[in-house]
């Protein structure tokens, strides 16, 4: 790819960005969220067309105008979103597009055929997946599998990977990283996409570092973390939250045998048992649809619970609306923020009053202080650094780490009791992380509990007092931020120990 | 899922870079795709296929186009003559003919005469402008409904019992009379809003299948002992009290204390909208609903609220047409009034102002092709092809774009902003 | 937009938590009960003690099926009663579908032999009637399905038979031959879909916006070519040949079903076979897994180099046809000749009829059936006059729909994509 350029409005998404790929390499692609790898990569999919520049493919200079041409051309691309269509089974997820047909114009599907294509393939890359399984059945981990056996099916030459580690458990993510060696090793080359530099240098050849839509660099795999990292962002960074320790008081949030269920009315939490106590931060790691969501919600009044009992300063909160669990002091920083935590068509300052627009001074039952609520706004903005033409411009033309703060500067902008924040830095930038990290560390030293959730196991560590690892739907132990990153690891994969349990490994 | 479109990229730069004076800056403005410009050419347009399908219709200047090639004038003068006569009695019978004017002043003819037309064109607009707002609200709610004309049919059917059954003392009886058919909307409004909220059952084929069940209600209710017209043996009510009527200017005009009420009611509604809390929740629910939930709102409450809201609006437009001009119930009694509040909804771009004026461009249009009908001959159902065309080309400003070759600028884009699925 | 969530399907603990005691198949015993209840204790009593003829012919003759009216409507009561007892005991999961089925058949019963006491009610007539009355629903079904399997929601059906209608009449009048005003119904069918697939898929405006803005539309425009064209000149362009009926010799011979299915007009099994083959094809061919994918996840259709947006203007299109023939019904089949907003919210019904169906050709058509059958008993009884108006009879299409998407009668699942537009990221 040479000088490639891509434009949206204003934004310069990619900047004149030169990339080669040779064949048999795994060639990553690192740099943080919102630098523009995936529009990168969207452009050499075909699903996005560069505003300059060319792509070159074995010496031909190629357009893509849709991921058709880019898969004739021997591209294919797993999804950080994967791209299955959940109830159809998981052979016509990957025939669909390359269907096996008879009968001529009539187009028959030639079920037998793209059965027997599907366990090839799987066979042939050791890549185990069930043909005639529905996809919406299966764990991530087998998704992300059949994804990937989808694009060798068409026979690609280079395949692009994009954060397809995101999902999985530390070890899951060893055995990819094992599958993209030895499918560079059979020749075919890889684009890594992703921003964790400990799987970068575990695998790669060849490290191209992007930062705001430029190639600020590569590197070679033998190149320091630390160099990377400040290659990454622009300057060195320190990873580590700066904290004292922690002075625990009161049990403030307390869980017994909590059981909630899914959407699809699938058990999602198991009988859970939780304390969160004053003065403390409790991180809850796990890899991510092990529950956690489901579990937050539950506490928050959004989801109803099967059973079990939660309590807050002893105040049962089963059957309490979110609005009455938000007023009886609990902040919540929502997983999904721009489905969850910011109406984007709202203003900063109305989203700044979203859970608080009919309570004194901003309004009342009836009617909005139009007035007060505005005033509000001006002085979170400067206090939250929340970086907005005005607090009038409405959110969504606000990056996703000033629309994390608006919601961070909501929620912590009353007194607390406590504090629950799912991943609250996902999609933000490095400087906002580091800004809503102190926040939350502030918060607990005020005497708020705090239960942060996260699959990103370097943020609970840093957070957290103490780390709970939960895994479908339990709580399997609570340990100390200290244990060692491998133990924490082995505990998401449901491995307690000395005793695993073996029908875990066959359910994968 | 929300689909906002990007606007289309700027248009290049004109190369040479010369100071644009005031008038070059204000055409350019005017010229740019906003919401006046994209209206004003959606109307044109909408009347350009409108003389295509008179002409086309017109056997006689038809005829004419059979020979156009040896002698064109002929066929383009009977066209020409032939449309701006129908588009001249519009215009006559919307807002004001000349001739009665001159007549007026030289004492020939009266000042009633005068304002006939524009008596006409608010008389028709009246339950418009409620049956809008009653599609407007829910949109902005992120609810479409497509319920109007049953919840008005309800209206009707409510204030019209109560306008023929009660004896109650003027004033009061006209008060409770709009009472009830508010309340006959709401109940039909409250149908579907609760049953989304409950079950999520998807509002446009709930208020759908209530349009029908009250049609077919009201057709059940009229021949029934009590309120079938006991001198009568078709369907038809009795005719309401006088106490209950709207008052009305003296004969011949007909024009209402409805459209009074119904200025008032685009206040209300735009109050409510922008300055109340429930306006608050509605609007975040309507762009973003799991957003609203996580921030304490109630969806479910808001949604049945704001369907309550909107039907009571739709049967108060019921309830003018009831109980100022129609005087009884028939079948047809609320004529299209719900389905016109739609297309009023969607013309105004569901803001309440914008609404009440729409409401008044299509009873102006009303109206005027009353007057066409009776003078050219022209049917009336070319207005409702007007107001749907109208509705089109707006709904699709990118078309009307494409067709005038406009800058891009800013522009509602209506609709596509709460396009979802069932 | 539903978040996917992988949390474990398996139950490693034992943690106990009870199922909810109203689970949906006591909710629906719950409901035939009170049906059943209804049907043995209101409509029992009112049943005269007098023979119910149910004719095997057309008319009052011939062999027929009799029972004594109010044994007849308490019988069929009890056993509505009964099969929804065994449904509200929770035991009998995996045939509630059927037992829900029966339940309804049973009510049905025990109102048909209520109104029919003393009287008859000529089968074959009551059968061919309700097909005919479905053909349209069925055709403008169908077409709904092939436009929201593929993810664009059709509503302005009601506008494709407007306009179906219309150009059958016309065509079919100027040029004397039902076949061209057949085909000119699919175009008229197809202008409608044309505007509305430009609209939706180009143009990106809400789909049941703009459907419902076309079905006013139609209605102007034929509303207005009909007073301008056919009532000052009907002789000259209303007055369509009407629509023979075949008969296949041999099959129309059968009892009841023969002169039904087998002694009909063309569009009846035009409107079969597309029911077949829709069905065969949206399961078994490439086209099908295609449209189902750009109807469920347009996304990932396009990333395996589906041409969404492609697909979708031709299932809309080839829909519009299918409704446009339709439209053909009701003025080549029905009623001989145009007139003014003829179709009557027929339109509105098939799309009932299509939801009811869950999106499936044989749910669509089972479903029209079902619809056409209460239009033709409703016309029965305002004919035999019955007590019951035959407004509230007309009613129970629509609310029977409001019942099926209330998710009272089983959860009705639309295509995930059903009326979003695809915009590319």
């Amino acid at each position: 790819m040479r000088g490639i350029t891509k434009r949206f409005g204003d934004l310069v998404a990619n900047d004149h960005i030169d990339i080669t790929v040779e064949p048999g390499e795994v060639h990553a692609l690192l740099g943080e969220n919102g630098a523009g790898k995936s529009t990168l990569m969207n452009q050499l999919y075909g699903l996005l067309q560069p505003d300059e520049g060319e792509i070159v493919v074995n010496g031909e200079a190629k357009v893509f105008r849709s991921p058709r041409d880019a898969i004739a051309a021997g591209i294919g691309m797993v999804h950080q979103h994967f791209m299955l269509v959940p109830v159809f089974t998981v052979a016509e997820n990957i025939a669909l597009g390359a269907e096996d047909v008879r009968g001529g114009p009539l187009g028959i599907l030639d079920r037998r055929r793209n059965r027997r294509d599907v366990l090839e393939t799987s066979k042939k890359y050791g890549l185990p997946v069930d043909p005639d399984a529905l996809v919406e059945d299966l764990p991530v981990g087998a998704q992300q599998r059949v994804e990937i056996v989808k694009a060798l099916t068409r026979d690609v030459d280079l395949l692009i990977l994009d954060e397809p580690t995101a999902v999985l458990t530390p070890q899951e993510t060893d055995e990819l990283l094992a599958v993209m060696r030895s499918l560079a090793e059979g020749g075919k080359s890889i684009v890594f996409i992703t921003h964790k530099l400990r799987e970068v240098k575990a695998v790669a050849d060849r490290i191209t570092v992007i930062r705001r839509g430029r190639t600020v660099g590569t590197a070679s795999p033998d190149t320091s973390e630390d160099e990377l990292a400040a290659l990454m962002v622009g300057r060195s960074v320190s990873l580590e939250v700066s904290k004292t320790q922690a002075e625990p008081g009161r049990d403030v949030l307390s869980i017994s045998g909590l059981v909630v269920d899914d959407d699809r009315g699938v058990r999602a939490v198991d009988g859970v048992d939780l304390t969160v106590r004053a003065g403390e931060v409790l991180g809850i790691a796990g890899v991510q649809g092990n529950g956690q969501t489901e579990l937050v919600e539950a506490i928050m009044g959004l989801r109803a619970l099967r059973t079990g009992s939660m309590a807050l300063d002893g105040e049962s909160l089963a059957g309490m609306s979110t609005k009455k669990i938000l007023r009886s002091g609990v902040g919540y920083v929502p997983e999904d923020r721009s489905l969850d935590g910011v109406v984007k068509e709202f203003s900063v300052a109305e989203n700044l009053v979203l859970d608080m627009y009919d309570r004194p001074p901003f309004g009342n039952a009836l009617r909005l202080n139009t007035k007060a609520i505005n005033e509000a706004a001006a002085e979170r903005v400067t206090q939250f650094d929340i970086r907005a033409s005005s607090a009038t411009a409405t959110v969504g033309t606000l990056s996703g780490g000033n629309q994390q703060k608006v919601v961070v500067a909501r929620e912590m902008s009353r007194p607390l009791r406590l504090l629950i924040a799912s991943q609250p830095t996902r999609g933000v930038d490095v400087g906002s992380i580091e800004f809503i990290h102190s926040q939350i560390i502030h918060e607990r030293d005020n005497g708020t509990a705090v239960l942060v959730v996260s699959s990103e196991l370097d943020e609970v560590v840093g957070l957290a007092d103490r780390i709970a690892v939960m895994y479908r739907g339990r709580i399997l132990a609570i340990v100390s931020p200290d244990m060692p990153r491998e133990e924490i690891g082995l505990l998401m994969a449901g491995i307690t120990g000395a005793e695993a349990e073996p029908e875990e490994e066959e359910a994968e | 899922m929300t689909t906002d479109v990007e606007a289309p990229p700027p248009a290049k730069e004109s190369p040479e870079k010369k100071e644009d004076g005031f008038l070059t800056l204000f055409l350019k403005n005017l010229w740019s795709a906003n919401t006046v410009t994209v209206t004003i050419l959606s109307i044109f347009l909408a009347l350009v296929v409108g003389a295509v399908l008179i002409v086309i219709s017109d056997s006689e200047v038809l005829s004419k186009f059979s020979y156009f090639t040896s002698r064109p004038s002929d066929a383009l003068q009977s066209s020409w003559d032939l449309i701006s006569g129908a588009y001249a009695d519009l215009f006559k019978g919307a807002i004001f003919d000349p001739a009665s004017f001159q007549a007026w002043f030289n004492g020939t003819g009266t000042w009633q005469a005068a304002f006939g037309p524009v008596s006409e064109t608010l008389t028709y607009a009246a339950p418009l402008v409620f049956t809008g707002l009653a599609v407007a609200i829910a949109f902005r709610g992120g609810l479409f409904n497509i319920g109007g004309q049953g919840q008005a049919v309800m209206g009707c059917v409510f204030a019209g019992v109560a306008g023929f059954a009660f004896h109650l003392p003027p004033g009061l009886h006209l008060i409770v009379a709009l009472l009830f058919g508010l309340i006959g909307g709401a109940l039909w409004g409250f149908l579907p809003g609760f049953l989304k909220a409950r079950t999520g059952a998807h509002e446009v084929i709930t208020s759908i299948m209530l349009n029908y069940t009250a049609t077919l209600f009201l057709g059940w209710l009229i021949l029934q002992k009590g309120v079938q017209d006991p001198e009568r043996s078709d369907a038809i009510s009795k005719t309401i009290a006088h106490s209950a009527e709207l008052p009305a200017m003296p004969d011949p005009l007909r024009v209402h204390l409805g459209i009074v009420i119904a200025v008032g009611a685009t206040a209300g509604v735009a109050w409510l909208i922008n300055r109340s809390s429930f306006g608050f929740e509605l609007r975040a629910v309507g762009v973003n609903p799991p957003a609203a939930k996580t921030a304490g709102m109630s969806v479910a409450k808001t949604y049945t609220m704001l369907m309550v809201v909107a039907g009571g609006l739709a049967g108060l437009g019921g309830a003018t047409q009831v109980l100022g001009t129609a005087d009884k119930l028939t079948a047809q009694v609320a004529g299209n009034i719900g389905f016109d509040g739609l297309l009023v909804a969607l013309l105004g771009r569901n803001k309440p102002w914008g609404t009440l004026f729409a409401a008044i461009l299509y009873g102006a249009l009303r109206a005027g092709g009353n007057l066409m009908q009776v003078d050219v001959g022209i049917s009336l159902e070319l207005v409702t092809v007007l107001q749907a065309l109208i509705v089109i080309f707006i709904a699709a400003p990118a078309l009307v774009k494409a067709i005038f070759q406009l800058r891009a600028a800013r522009s509602a884009r209506l609709g596509a902003s709460m396009a979802k699925g069932w | 937009m539903s978040r996917v969530s992988t949390a474990t399907v398996e139950n490693l603990t034992g943690v106990d938590a009870p199922d909810r005691f109203w689970n949906r198949e006591r909710r629906l015993g719950a409901g035939v009960t009170v049906i059943g209840l209804i049907a043995a204790v209101i409509f029992g009593p009112l049943a005269e003690s007098k023979t119910a003829r149910f004719t095997l012919s057309t008319d009052a003759t011939g062999a027929a099926l009799s029972i004594n009216g109010q044994f007849g409507t308490i019988l069929f009561g009890v056993i509505a009663l009964v099969l929804g007892a065994v449904m509200l005991t929770g035991r009998a999961k995996r045939w509630q579908t059927l037992l829900l089925c029966l339940g309804i058949a049973a009510f049905v019963l025990s109102f048909l032999c209520w109104q029919v006491a003393g009287k008859f009610m000529p089968l074959v007539d009551t059968l061919s009637g309700s097909v005919e009355y479905a053909l349209p629903l069925i055709l403008g079904a169908l077409a709904g399905v092939l436009g929201e399997r593929s993810g664009v929601v059709n509503v302005a059906i009601e506008g494709q038979f407007l306009m179906g209608a219309f150009g059958a009449a016309l065509v079919g009048t100027l040029a004397t031959s039902v076949w061209a005003g057949l085909i000119s119904a699919m175009i008229g069918g197809l202008i409608i879909a044309a505007m509305l697939a430009v609209l939706a898929i180009k143009f990106l405006v809400d789909q049941v916006v703009v459907g419902t803005v076309l079905n006013l539309f139609a209605l102007g425009v034929t509303g207005f070519l009909y007073e301008r064209l056919m009532q000052p000149n009907a002789l000259k362009y209303n007055q369509p040949p009407q629509m023979p009926r075949w008969e296949i010799p041999g099959l129309a011979d059968i009892p009841v079903i023969g002169p039904v299915l087998f002694h009909t007009q063309v569009l009846t099994w035009i409107a079969l076979i597309l029911v077949v083959v829709i069905h065969f094809a949206l399961k078994n061919t490439r086209w099908g897994l295609r449209t189902r994918a750009v109807g469920e996840h347009p996304t990932a259709a396009d990333t395996v180099g589906v041409r969404v947006r492609g697909l979708r203007y031709v299932n809309v299109m080839v829909g519009g046809l299918i409704a446009g023939a339709g439209g053909a019904y009701f003025t080549l089949v029905s009623t001989g000749a145009f007139n003014k907003n003829m179709t009557a919210g027929a339109g509105f019904i098939a799309l009932a009829a299509l939801i009811f169906g869950r999106w499936t050709p044989f749910g669509a058509l089972g479903a029209a059936l079902f619809f056409g059958f209460a239009q033709k008993l409703a016309y029965f009884l305002s004919v035999a006059g019955s007590p019951v108006p035959n407004q509230f009879l007309n009613m129970l299409p629509y609310i029977a729909t409001i019942v099926a998407v209330a998710g009272l009668v089983g959860r009705v699942r639309a295509p995930a994509a059903d009326g979003q537009p695809y915009v590319k990221s």
